[in-house]
């Protein structure tokens, strides 16, 4: 990787920090590496402060392993579990407030495309269902509708997890969460079927249960953000704390909403999109 | 479109010729947006900015700005030119009333941020019942967000002050926000005599490395850099942060005075200093001020007029300085809280010589002979 920013000046490796010295030595910046890598190069997430057994540090680990252009993407998160961990990510990323995500990202996103006429500068916001589908679905809804070449991912915990396990418009109906003390009384916000009417091409609701599957929905879903339009990518990850399982059952909950059909898996992608994604995948073949 | 060609903020400022143009406020607001190399522009209608922000479309429309469209809300709006600053161009918005009130809490993140946007503010009234009316009580919100607050007393000065308050910003050792405030209707909505530069001269470009934090776009170090990130362990190296950075972001406000001093020729003008009974105001009621002032001498009554041009930075030394002897400070002011005398009374050696009104609100306009009646009574005493 011949890109200025990721060398180092030989004089300052012995005073740089060891993970800053791996990410330049054996990062993933420029080499194309994917989720069947993961153990053989140095990960963009370097710790996090997250729980044990928490779904959404995962989903978190298997995104930034399935960047398609690592050295030319950059984040805005948002308020909530993921914004613990985003801190601790190798990449130039944005917490501005709670839920102004995606707008956030318009601006910057048109900014490096003024600059960088040339180039394909991949914005990808990652937030969490209350930013995603409460307090910020106006501005998720209106990045959607003006078109803006964002992808935007949605790490669906089903609850307000980090201020303790409250109820978010994606908990489940009849769930008894904190602030839902005798159960949610409306559905799960459908927002796969809204991002699919409101304007985005590709369309993906995946699982940490199957990583080749989550990874090739993040990579359609920034790769089509490039050259077609926005795109959406909801990620259920289960959270052991509020939801009171044991860390070491997430996968096996995820598995279980998977297999009851209980958490669907989508995939809807517009005709332009596939056929973009034909002729950049070859062949046009999905799984 | 003609050519614009680039020319130093000096020359802008100073040397270029200008010729007078007889436009609203609205329009000087875009004739400063014509001549500020401005990369992106974010609107949202509200009553009164909503024609400032039109004009500045329809001269995105013929190529002097290079990205412009209509947000959401203004939270939206305020977050969406954050993200544009953060990703390193020269971004402007407007707003005003309500729609300040409805963005405020971006404000202080911009801030925070250290993003040199450029906001103009055209206040109005934002109480229940609804109203539309002119009225400066939102900055009084604004006063403790950090941002540099200019006052704009006409359309002259709005023209001037959005061009100069890019410069001021966008220095490295500044390099927060600016807001231009101007008070809505009075200044939008009429027509005045505005000098400005020949169109086809611009500011420099913004220099996105000038600025004092990384700039978002992955081409400089270091890579491993989140943008307000969170802080919130409760332990002492988190406390020091927090407190650390709150503090260097006040001194970079600090740090603007000498280049508002340089820009704008002083944080206020001031006219017959001498004279013990001074009007001290800002925005248009300096307007009022200055005619109480000559209706006062015609009868014979010397008062002077302290015209505050920054809010933020405050002003505390110089008028600590000038009212030192002075008998009475009228504070007339286009609100109901009377914030500016309140800052004013902070600041002075004798508290007691602010006289805080005549104030007017709901929309009412600020007749010279209220503040005339003031000079009268402390002329007597």
């Amino acid at each position: 990787m011949t890109k200025p920013m990721l060398k180092m000046t030989a004089a300052f490796a012995d005073v740089m920090p060891a993970e800053y010295v791996e990410l330049v030595q054996s990062g993933p910046f420029g080499k194309g590496y994917g989720v069947a890598d993961l153990g053989s190069f140095k990960e963009l997430i370097e710790e996090h402060p997250l729980c044990a057994g928490c779904g959404l540090a995962l989903a978190v680990r298997l995104i930034m392993a399935s960047l398609p252009s690592p050295e030319d993407t950059v984040v805005v998160g948002s308020t909530g579990c993921s914004s613990l961990a985003f801190p601790q990510i190798a990449l130039q990323n944005i917490h501005s407030l709670f839920g102004n995500q995606n707008a956030v990202a318009t601006g910057l996103k048109r900014a490096l495309t003024l600059r960088f006429p040339d180039k394909h500068k991949d914005v990808l916001v990652v937030a969490g269902d209350g930013a995603t589908a409460d307090i910020g679905l106006d501005m998720v809804l209106h990045s959607w509708f003006r078109g803006e070449k964002l992808a935007t991912i949605m790490l669906d915990n089903e609850a307000y997890a980090n201020t303790g396990g409250q109820e978010s418009g994606m908990s489940p109906e009849g769930c008894v969460l904190n602030m839902a003390p005798t159960g949610k009384k409306f559905k799960k916000i459908a927002l796969p079927e809204i991002a699919r009417e409101s304007g985005c091409a590709y369309v993906a609701s995946v699982t940490p249960v199957q990583p080749r599957k989550l990874e090739k929905a993040v990579r359609r879903a920034i790769l089509v953000a490039r050259e077609v339009g926005p795109t959406y990518v909801q990620i259920f990850v289960p959270c052991p704390t509020n939801y009171k399982f044991k860390p070491q059952e997430t996968l096996v909950k995820a598995k279980q909403k998977e297999k009851d059909q209980t958490y669907p898996l989508r995939e809807f992608i517009t005709p332009e999109a596939q056929s973009y994604l034909a002729a950049i995948e070859g062949g046009g073949k999905r799984d | 479109m003609p050519e614009q060609r680039v020319v130093t903020p000096e020359f802008l400022f100073t040397e270029a010729a200008r010729e007078e143009l007889f436009i609203t406020g609205s329009e000087a607001v875009r004739e400063a947006v014509r001549r500020g190399n401005v990369d992106m522009a974010i609107s949202y209608p509200i009553t009164p900015q909503s024609e400032s922000m039109h004009l500045v479309g329809d001269i995105y429309a013929e190529g002097y700005v290079k990205d412009y469209y209509r947000g959401e809300n203004e939270f939206a709006v305020m977050s969406s030119v954050a993200g544009a600053a953060m990703g390193g161009v020269r971004v402007f918005t407007a707003t005003g009333g309500p729609g300040t009130m409805r963005a405020l809490e971006m404000f202080p993140t911009w801030v925070g941020a250290r993003l040199p946007i450029v906001c103009a503010f055209f206040t109005r009234g934002i109480n229940s019942p609804l109203t539309i009316q002119p009225d400066t009580i939102e900055m009084a919100h604004m006063l403790d967000t950090g941002m540099i607050m200019l006052h704009a007393e006409d359309a002259q000065d709005l023209y001037d002050m959005i061009l100069k308050a890019f410069i001021i910003a966008e220095q490295t050792e500044v390099h927060i926000p600016v807001g231009v405030f101007a008070d809505g209707f009075f200044v939008t909505h009429t027509r005045d005599r505005v000098r400005v530069a020949s169109p086809d001269l611009k500011l420099p470009p913004y220099k996105p490395y000038s600025a004092p934090v990384p700039v978002i776009d992955m081409e400089n170090v270091p890579f491993r850099q989140m943008r307000d990130p969170f802080v919130m362990k409760s332990n002492y190296v988190s406390y020091a942060a927090h407190a650390s950075w709150q503090q260097e972001v006040l001194a970079a406000a600090e740090r603007a005075r000498p280049f508002i001093r340089k820009y704008l020729g002083g944080l206020i003008e001031v006219e017959n200093e001498h004279a013990d009974i001074l009007v001290l105001a800002g925005g248009t009621a300096v307007c009022q001020g200055r005619e109480a002032i000559a209706m006062a001498r015609e009868e014979g009554i010397e008062a002077g007029l302290i015209k505050i041009k920054s809010v933020r930075p405050f002003p505390s030394d110089e008028l600590r300085a000038l009212t030192a002897n002075a008998k009475a400070v009228i504070v007339p002011e286009f609100n109901r809280v009377g914030w500016l005398s309140r800052e004013v009374r902070n600041v002075v050696q004798n508290p007691d010589c602010v006289v805080p009104g005549p104030r007017v609100f709901g929309g009412m306009t600020m007749p010279p002979d209220l503040i005339l009646a003031e000079i009268r009574r402390y002329a007597r005493d």
